[in-house]
């Protein structure tokens, strides 16, 4: 085993329950007054879905979620049927079709909240690899691997980890513990403790998270080496220290959701306190203009680049930038001018805020942008030098593996990161008071629903389910390393790409009428 | 400086609830009664404070309109009573194109003459039939047109209706020798129409025109709709005429700026005698997109027209055909033969049918339109739910076809389009184009569906067997 393979110490998986007392479940369980409160239903769940205390002999209320539902009518435990009352019903639950979209689908978000509780993947059958949009990652899949091939190692002996310094420039070699990191969330637009959080999660994963252009809170510190600071339009909260306490920092100069358009905070969350942060008014609206005023070209980029390794010597530079026809040349002019991260973010993607119009239509989906990119890095020579990270719309662990197949090295993750916090994606995080479950707020209540271990746990949790999928993914391709993966996409198929026969040999893409 | 072209929204209030679309269901029956934990007075959105007034007044309860989807009473009710629904009236509500998604969005326009904003990212299928499978481009190159957000208030979104001068031609004194027609310029590539199936009574077509006048556009009007109580409007008005009844209606002609005759045989001749007549007039000739809309667009640009107007069905598709192609491929077709005969330039396009988002402006321009027309979404910015009751002679639902509040009516159409126009302003922003008129046909500011999967999926995958989207 090389070096570079030796086991990392994973960090611990623990029970994060849901901050609410009535979980979401795939299923209902009803309880009829029939009850007895006998406590069959309780000795025979191996699931725990009927709770019971010792010394408390009414019956409590089912743990929905943790019901497998129906394939579970061939098991003798089977409740509904051994229950001497016949007082429990057992039904697909109705409030599903109120939650999810096409590409989140209620599926893939009752997972995550399943995975960032518990850190196992789900037990319950969900399909949470494949959302419902017809095309792009939901109609790419794996080929079915050679049986010859399947490795027999460990988890922990899988090496997730991916290089962000490939160009053996003098800086600091930095590698991630997983092929992932957090996305740009500002302060101002997310509760401080889900931030403080994720800078949490970040460390115990060994991996990074971002701080969105909204200044760098105090709060960042302890974390200091796991946070990426942001440099965006409005360089709201950009300051020497910033980019001094930084291993990494990450010039935005557009977001996949929003391209072309810049950033906007309602004045409803420019409180006192992120008012201070960015150097602003208290309850006026901030807007990050497009593009950077001192940047139109190449060379004037470069000029930043320079900027921000003069004052940090040990810092590395990603560039974030999204997905227009011609990614792939600025994606060479980000190499050229001295980047070591290249950061595409498609139209797909997550945000706090954007118009819908610019969410839908402007810029490419990440899908086609990821082998765009790659193959003209290749093509110039230096695609081994640097380190592509695509982000916008990779939603799930499947969609990180597609998109390093596709060329990527890694991936940005912001929204799932955002469910494991039990985000519905009701998608009203900007009106008002902000998120109604306390995310995607900085109201004086609303800021305050989440604790930082909370968030942490979920999201450490959320990733090791998601590594144990890689890693299955992995054993059956024969590699040990994630970075084998990186461009071996002719170890995808598009189904729409297939003739019919083979196609039918692969789970089809998931077409049901949604209504958003 | 010159004074720069704003709409001027103002919140303005349904008569209506919207059709909201998710309904709360409680069983009450295992409420516990007094919990003191209820959820109902901790919603964030205070959706039912007021339900006990509305009870009390017999009205459906506010919360079938105004839920947020935030889940909290749901998942934090002590007894866990609460479920949620899609409201049955929103799943109904429209057609499979004029979605009750989209119709909802034009609902807040109308309402709040804001462009919509929301949180998380996009949530629809990945590529869909019609204008949905093309993406508007953006340059991460900076082009010095570009000037970001602070940039946007000089970005042009005028569009001419008048004949084009090809070239000029000069004197030998350098004075100018050819004629220069008088202009007709409209300060938004949109035009308005009233729908031709759905309610048009009187104070539809004044709350529309009075819309027209304050945003300074002009509307299409039958030339037998015409009341007295539109001449005020009237210089914001193109009425339509036929070849058999132009005569009949000089009056309107004489007020309006620009005329519009329904192509038939020998509306050549007729355009010539309207032309010697009113030499200063924009005549335009109207048709429905058809299999033979490109060879007549090719023959009218030869004749003395100054734009053509075509009309595609209310889903955008083309008229009498039994496998009808989208607007977006006939407004190509169109554009490309114009094109191709070096006709283009002399002539200006107008499309409508099909016209449901602001989106579909920018694309539309882009496939090779100067300007649209909006037919539908007049009577949505109303509130119209498109339940049709109307073309089977039924009531309407919001009352459109009794008398209203004409100034109420035109500014919510004002507000409609004022949001419109900011986004359309929002991505060309992005596209880096200064004037509405340089992205007419300007391909090159879009992707299209197929393009980026030959292009991106074709060294991957190889060839793409399944025909069209891939999608049902």
């Amino acid at each position: 085993m090389s070096k570079e393979n030796k086991r990392r110490k994973l960090p611990e998986t623990r029970l994060a329950p849901s901050r609410f007392r009535n979980t979401i479940g795939k299923y209902t369980i009803k309880r009829s007054s029939s009850c007895t409160s006998c406590g069959l239903c309780a000795e025979l769940c191996p699931y725990g879905v009927h709770p019971r205390y010792k010394n408390f002999g009414r019956p409590l209320r089912p743990v929905e979620h943790k019901c497998i539902g129906f394939a579970c009518r061939s098991n003798d435990y089977y409740c509904i049927d051994r229950c001497p009352e016949q007082a429990l019903t057992l039904r697909l639950n109705p409030v599903l079709e109120t939650l999810g979209d096409y590409r989140w689908t209620a599926e893939m978000l009752l997972a995550h909240w399943e995975m960032a509780e518990t850190g196992q993947l789900p037990v319950v059958g969900l399909e949470y690899d494949l959302g419902n949009s017809g095309g792009g990652f939901d109609k790419i899949r794996f080929q079915h691997p050679q049986p010859d091939a399947y490795l027999d190692i460990d988890d922990a002996d899988i090496d997730m980890s991916i290089e962000l310094n490939k160009r053996g420039d003098g800086r600091p070699r930095r590698s991630i513990s997983i092929p992932c990191y957090g996305g740009g969330m500002s302060y101002g637009s997310m509760a401080l403790s889900a931030l403080v959080g994720r800078a949490k999660a970040a460390k115990a994963l060994d991996t990074l998270t971002c701080t969105g252009e909204g200044g760098y809170p105090q709060e960042f510190v302890p974390y200091a080496d796991y946070v990426i600071t942001q440099v965006a339009t409005g360089l709201f909260g950009v300051r020497e220290e910033t980019i001094l306490y930084t291993p990494v920092v990450e010039f935005k100069y557009a977001q996949g959701a929003k391209p072309g358009l810049g950033g906007h905070l309602l004045g409803d969350k420019v409180t006192p306190e992120v008012a201070a942060m960015r150097e602003t008014v208290v309850g006026s609206s901030l807007f990050s203009p497009f593009p950077f005023h001192s940047v139109y070209s190449v060379e004037d980029h470069k000029k930043h680049v320079d900027w921000v390794k003069e004052i940090n010597p040990d810092v590395l530079v990603s560039v974030k930038v999204s997905t227009p026809t011609d990614v792939d040349m600025v994606a060479v002019g980000s190499y050229y001018a001295g980047a070591h991260i290249v950061h595409i973010d498609g139209s797909y993607g997550g945000t706090g805020a954007a118009p819908d119009i610019a969410k839908k239509n402007i810029a490419m989906p990440i899908e086609y942008a990821i082998p765009k990119v790659h193959q003209f890095l290749k093509e110039e020579g230096v695609r081994d030098e640097i380190c592509l990270i695509a982000s916008g719309g990779i939603r799930n662990a499947m969609d990180v593996a597609k998109a390093i197949a596709l060329g990527a090295d890694g991936a940005v993750i912001g929204t799932a990161e955002i469910v494991a916090l039990e985000c519905v994606r009701c998608g009203n995080c900007e009106s008002g008071r902000g998120c109604a479950r306390g995310i995607a707020s900085t109201d004086e209540e609303l800021g305050h629903m989440i604790s930082e271990d909370y968030a942490a746990q979920r999201i450490v949790n959320m990733y090791m389910a998601w590594r144990k999928q890689w890693c299955a993914l992995l054993r059956e391709l024969g590699m040990r390393s994630i970075k084998e993966l990186v461009g071996r996409s002719d170890l995808l198929v598009h189904l729409d790409y297939l003739e019919e026969t083979e196609r039918a040999g692969y789970k089809p893409a998931p077409q049901q009428h949604v209504i958003i | 400086m010159p004074k720069k072209f704003h709409i001027h929204t103002r919140e303005t209030a349904p008569r209506f609830h919207p059709v909201g679309k998710y309904a709360t269901v409680e069983f009450r029956e295992n409420c516990a009664g007094s919990c003191r934990m209820c959820v109902k007075k901790k919603c964030v959105y205070n959706i039912f404070t007021e339900n006990v007034l509305h009870m009390s007044a017999m009205q459906e309860p506010e919360y079938l309109y105004t839920c947020m989807s935030c889940f909290r009473c749901i998942q934090e009710c002590t007894k866990g009573i609460f479920s949620r629904t899609i409201n049955p009236d929103y799943r109904s509500l429209g057609d499979d194109y004029w979605r009750s998604d989209i119709l909802h969005r034009l609902w807040y326009q109308a309402h709040m003459g804001k462009i919509p904003v929301s949180g998380a990212g996009y949530r629809g299928p990945f590529v869909a039939t019609g204008f949905d499978s093309m993406w508007t481009d953006m340059s991460e190159i900076v082009r010095p047109t570009r000037d970001g957000i602070h940039g946007r208030e000089y970005i042009n979104t005028c569009f001419e209706l008048s004949r084009r001068v090809p070239t000029l031609k000069f004197n030998e004194d350098m004075s100018l020798a050819s004629s220069v027609p008088s202009i007709l310029e409209v300060p938004i590539p949109l035009l308005f129409q009233p729908p031709a199936d759905l309610i048009a009574t009187d104070s539809v077509l004044l709350a529309a025109a009075k819309a027209a006048q304050t945003i300074g556009t002009l509307m299409f009007i039958d030339a037998g709709d015409y009341t007295e109580a539109l001449a005020p409007y009237a210089q914001h008005l193109i009425p339509r005429l036929t070849v058999d009844n132009y005569k009949d209606h000089r009056a309107l002609t004489g007020q309006s700026p620009a005329v519009e005759l329904a192509d038939a045989p020998g509306v050549e001749n007729v355009l010539a005698d309207l032309r010697g007549r009113h030499p200063e007039k924009t005549l335009l000739v109207g048709m429905p997109v058809d299999a033979r809309a490109a060879d007549r667009s090719l023959a009218l640009a030869q004749a003395d027209v100054d734009s053509l107007h075509f009309t595609a069905d209310n889903h955008g598709k083309e008229v009498g055909s039994d496998n009808p192609r989208f607007l977006k491929e006939m407004i190509r077709e169109i554009h490309l033969k114009l094109v191709e005969q070096s006709l283009r330039q002399k002539i200006n396009l107008v499309f409508a049918g099909g016209i449901a988002m602001a989106e579909h402006v920018a694309k539309a321009v882009i496939c090779g339109a100067d300007g649209v027309a909006i037919d539908t979404i007049l009577l949505v910015a109303l509130e119209c739910r498109l339940c049709y009751r109307c073309t089977k002679g039924l009531s309407c639902p919001v009352a459109l076809d009794e008398e209203f509040d004409t100034d109420w009516a035109a500014q919510r159409i004002v507000n409609l389009v004022g949001a419109w126009h900011s986004q359309l302003i929002e991505v060309m922003g992005a596209m880096g184009i200064r004037e509405v008129r340089r992205l007419r046909g300007e391909v090159g500011r879009s992707m299209w569906f197929e393009d980026l999967e030959r292009e991106h999926f074709g060294p991957i995958f190889g060839e793409r067997k399944v025909a069209g989207l891939g999608v049902s």
